[in-house]
């Protein structure tokens, strides 16, 4: 079904703004994106009438707030298809969510045991692993990816063995834009008895996203990047994997019992949510599930395509335009990261904003990456159920405008005495 | 200043003396037998500079700079080697963020501001490394 933008984007307050005196054309939705005035209700109304501490306190407004709390993991278990809130826990973003998993797996890895990881990993599914990987001495591998940007399967085939105790990959590239084939790969992780962890954070908000379909032990993902409000993010776990992680962080709230020397954990997810938590957050990414829900997973995934589709048709037209990722958009995610020859991202963004589009510039927090495709950086347009056809044409009209500025001839170095 | 429209934004930040500087860049290249030669990048946007002085009595007279990166980052060093000539050492070293968005005229805004600041720090790393060579 084809979306109803004009309708849609009524819900968006900030979709109004215009920045430079230019309707503002928000392309940056890898990174954060916009919010609904549902959600943003959702938490006034939290906020104005039932704001209180959860879990505890037996008043009225503890009730409330506890229910809606509670709620709201129920809410994103059914979103990705989880057995219950049990497997849920609530985080501020992707980062903490696959820290709590790296921090808990790194106890029980020794010196010999191997890790698998992509070379299209955001930073935050790299870093948390090199430092469970030097604690417990073990080895770091990574699965390669082709000309087209795809991962190499034979050669992520021939690095999982016996050795590898854990498979981290992102589901969608947050530069190459590439959908991997998770299923596939998880099952491999699992063949091989090694625990899989998937970083979804550009593709539950972008597309259906099943995780007993998939079969992983651990998923990923950030509330903000799916119109829930900042500060917002999950962590998925087969419950079994979950019972069997050790907390990230201690405190109120992740126990059951305390005395003076040692303490008892909590239930699932409990355990693994101390202290007081974003209960504002959690009610506003509730209510952007129920946003996503009636707009249907699948129709925004097709409609990402679209405009996927066009943005690369029209970007593949202008002349020194370099895009990453496969060249066919039904194997890529809702974005476009380009380079136009040699003009650096920051200045194509630069120019870009001043139009009123707002892009990212910049190696997109994935250094290994951008080094090994030869460059600094990159421009990355990414789009959301609420940007149309039109603003992925503007976009590349006025990067054709650009491209004609931002010509440098290649400066003759002189030789000095 | 004004910056609500798009144009006076964009100019603000590209003005043509930028846009020049970076699309033909002055002292560009290297120097043979220089008395203080820095290289420096910043790894978040992979823009980066050496810079290269010749110094004479404590002063510089003669200033050069390769690099790539963005028109900010390459156009503030194009200008800082007109800039530097014939400064001494001493007030080349002293020289600060606010000197520096001086002789570009422009307010690269905070995330921008790194770009604009590389090639300075570069020279001052040059000239602080030697001195102390000098020193041994």
């Amino acid at each position: 079904m084809r979306l109803n933008t004009k309708k849609i984007r009524e819900d968006f307050p900030i979709l109004k703004k215009k920045v430079y005196g230019k309707p503002l054309v928000y392309l940056d939705n890898a990174a954060t994106t916009q919010k609904p005035r549902q959600v943003i209700q959702a938490m006034d109304s939290y906020y104005e009438s039932y704001n209180s501490n959860v879990h505890r306190a037996v008043h009225k407004l503890s009730q409330e707030a506890t229910q809606a709390y509670d709620d709201a993991h129920e809410k994103v278990a059914e979103f990705i298809n989880a057995e219950g809130i049990e497997e849920i826990v609530f985080t501020k973003n992707t980062t903490e969510s696959i820290n709590i998993a790296a921090n808990s797996l790194a106890r029980h890895l020794k010196k010999g045991d191997e890790i698998v990881l992509t070379q299209m990993e955001h930073h935050s599914n790299i870093v948390p692993w090199q430092q469970a990987a030097k604690k417990a001495g073990a080895k770091l591998r990574y699965a390669e990816i082709n000309n087209n940007g795809e991962l190499d399967m034979q050669q992520l085939h021939s690095i999982i063995s016996k050795n590898t105790k854990v498979v981290a990959f992102t589901h969608v590239s947050n530069v190459l834009g590439t959908i991997n084939q998770a299923k596939e790969i998880v099952a491999a992780a699992k063949e091989a008895g090694a625990i899989s962890v998937l970083d979804a954070a550009q593709s539950v908000p972008h597309m259906p996203v099943n995780v007993k379909e998939l079969g992983c032990d651990f998923m990923a993902f950030s509330g903000h990047k799916m119109l829930g409000p900042t500060g917002t993010g999950v962590l998925y776990g087969r419950k079994e994997m979950l019972e069997k992680t050790e907390p990230m962080l201690y405190g109120g709230d992740m126990i059951s019992e305390v005395s003076f020397e040692d303490a008892k954990w909590n239930e699932l997810p409990w355990k693994l949510e101390a202290g007081t938590p974003n209960v504002a957050g959690a009610v506003g990414l509730a209510a952007a599930v129920d946003y996503l829900q009636k707009i249907g997973m699948e129709n925004i995934h097709g409609h990402e395509r679209m405009l996927t589709r066009i943005a690369l048709k029209r970007l593949q037209g202008i002349k020194d335009v370099a895009v990453y990722g496969p060249k066919d958009a039904a194997k890529r995610g809702g974005l476009v990261a380009f380079n136009l020859n040699g003009a650096h991202p920051h200045d194509v963004s630069a120019f870009l904003d001043a139009a009123g589009i707002a892009v990212r510039g910049g190696h997109h927090c994935a250094m290994p990456l951008a080094r090994l495709l030869g460059i600094a950086g990159s421009t990355r347009a990414s789009f959301y159920l609420y940007n149309t056809a039109e603003e992925a044409e503007k976009f590349t009209e006025t990067l054709e405008e650009i491209a004609a500025k931002l010509k440098k001839p290649t400066p003759i170095p002189e030789s000095r005495k | 200043m004004n910056k609500e429209t798009a144009a006076d934004a964009i100019e603000e930040l590209y003005r043509e003396e930028i846009m020049d500087h970076y699309q033909n860049p002055r002292n560009f290249g290297e120097m043979a037998n220089a008395d203080a030669s820095y290289h420096d990048y910043n790894p978040v946007c992979g823009d980066e500079i050496t810079m290269q002085l010749k110094i004479e009595n404590g002063t510089v007279t003669e200033a050069m700079f390769t690099g790539k990166g963005c028109a900010i980052s390459q156009a503030a060093a194009s200008m800082l080697t007109e800039e530097v000539k014939g400064k001494t050492i001493k007030g080349a070293v002293a020289m600060t963020k606010d000197d520096m968005l001086k002789i570009i005229r422009i307010n690269p805004g905070p995330v921008r501001v790194k770009c604009a600041l590389l090639a300075l720090r570069a020279m001052q790393k040059g000239i602080v490394q030697y001195e102390a060579g000098k020193a041994k």
